[in-house]
């Protein structure tokens, strides 16, 4: 079947199987931070925004983002890089495979709040899986990035 | 693996209720459970195309859409003033942001899951389910029904004004419940609705908001034994869990006074 999505701002029209999931179709279309972690929709490793929501892109079927307005961090480099400046800074994670998906939901998060409490990121945060760490340096990283940020240095969540 | 051999968008609830007649298609949810089960379908029928994802208020009730996701009924002020954010409450320990943006109220009732927080909340609520054929059923009864070829078009929470409480116990923040807990109290009316026994939400009713009512309820409560926890540890947990939203309830009607 044939679909068209809106791909981190350019159209993209392809003919898919029906049950093809939006993870695929990102990969196929050379999106390649999109990853698969769990295979049982846990992980958050696979977050994109559909419609500017974050959505696990592993259970989208591709058919249903037809007519769609998908974004991946392929397509918000400059807010992904300032953000993730402040997570290598304090050395938070080891391996970093979880990093895409954590800083696509970052971003959602200060997209909807300005001035999120640490309760209210831990919350946001909580899909968001990372099997080397504890979370209290990516948690450093973000108040930092919050201090940056209040002080007029950043776009990212803007 | 989930196959699926054709994906149809809906144009109407009669086109879904027809398509859905037959055993090899199957409708559509936010796909998450769906997605892990490893079944051939033939016809995927979509229902995101008929304006069920809205949550409607209305003197009498909320009717929410089969559609609405899950993370729509936890940002719904009205609706959680009115419930004292018992929805909420039931709603964000469900994995993630991410995946609440995707799992419909429909979903979650059509499935009648065991481990389901939404079946445990609305059950202890005045809930009924609108049917596409079968018209519209106490969730209760609708909960016990055996799964058939209907459409569940929106789920309706009736406005009975009262005090509420849900409390889950999990191994870990985002996991299923090892056991769920709802309780209401509106009027005189006491319903205890208790999910991931492992097996579904069965609602119960209480005299009283006693120790001693909480106990005995509790007693009441057949539990089971998975890879999550035992069924004595559930039983003991049903009456701690019991006993603390009877307790928030409690709280609350004194500070009223």
């Amino acid at each position: 079947m044939l679909i068209s999505i809106m791909l981190n701002g350019k159209k993209v029209v392809d003919d898919i199987s029906p049950d093809m999931t939006l993870f695929k179709f990102l990969r196929a279309h050379g999106c390649y931070s999109v990853k698969c972690g769990c295979e049982t929709t846990n992980c958050g490793l696979c977050t994109v925004f559909l419609d500017e929501k974050p959505v696990l892109s592993c259970a989208v079927l591709a058919a249903r983002a037809d007519g769609h307005k998908v974004e991946t961090m392929e397509g918000l480099q400059k807010e992904a890089e300032e953000f993730g400046r402040f997570i290598a800074d304090q050395g938070a994670e080891q391996c970093g495979f979880c990093n895409p998906g954590m800083i696509m939901n970052a971003i959602a998060l200060f997209r909807e709040k300005e001035e999120p409490t640490d309760e209210e990121i831990k919350q946001y945060l909580a899909g968001n899986l990372c099997r080397c760490s504890g979370y209290e340096g990516q948690l450093r990283g973000i108040h930092a990035f919050m201090e940056y940020r209040k002080n007029g240095g950043a776009t990212c969540g803007k | 693996m989930l196959r699926i051999k054709e994906y149809v968008k809906a144009a109407s609830l009669e086109e879904a209720y027809e398509l859905n007649q037959k055993r090899s298609n199957r409708v559509l949810g936010g796909m998450l459970w769906m997605r892990m089960s490893d079944v051939q379908v033939q016809k995927a029928i979509d229902l995101s195309g008929l304006g069920l994802d809205t949550i409607e208020e209305t003197d009498t009730e909320f009717i929410i859409g089969a559609m609405v996701t899950l993370r729509e009924l936890e940002l719904h002020s009205v609706l959680n003033d009115y419930f004292e954010n018992t929805i909420r409450d039931a709603v964000q320990d469900i994995v993630g942001v991410q995946f609440r943006n995707l799992a419909t109220v429909g979903g979650s009732v059509f499935g009648r899951f065991g481990f389901s927080d939404v079946l445990t909340v609305l059950l202890s609520l005045h809930t009924s389910v609108e049917l596409y054929k079968g018209g519209i059923v106490p969730l209760e009864e609708f909960a016990q029904m055996k799964r058939d070829n209907d459409i569940l078009v929106n789920v309706r929470i009736a406005k009975t004004p009262g005090h509420f409480a849900y409390l889950t116990h999990r191994n870990t923040k985002t996991d299923f419940p090892v056991l769920a807990v709802s309780a209401s109290k509106t009027g005189e009316e006491i319903r205890v609705a208790v999910g991931a026994r492992p097996m579904k939400a069965e609602l119960f009713g209480a005299g009283d908001l006693s120790e001693e009512s909480a106990k005995k309820l509790a007693a009441q409560v057949k539990t089971d034994s998975n890879m999550r926890a035992s069924a004595k540890f559930r039983s003991h947990l049903a009456e701690v869990l019991i006993t603390r939203c009877f307790d928030k309830i409690k709280d609350v009607e004194k500070e009223e006074k």
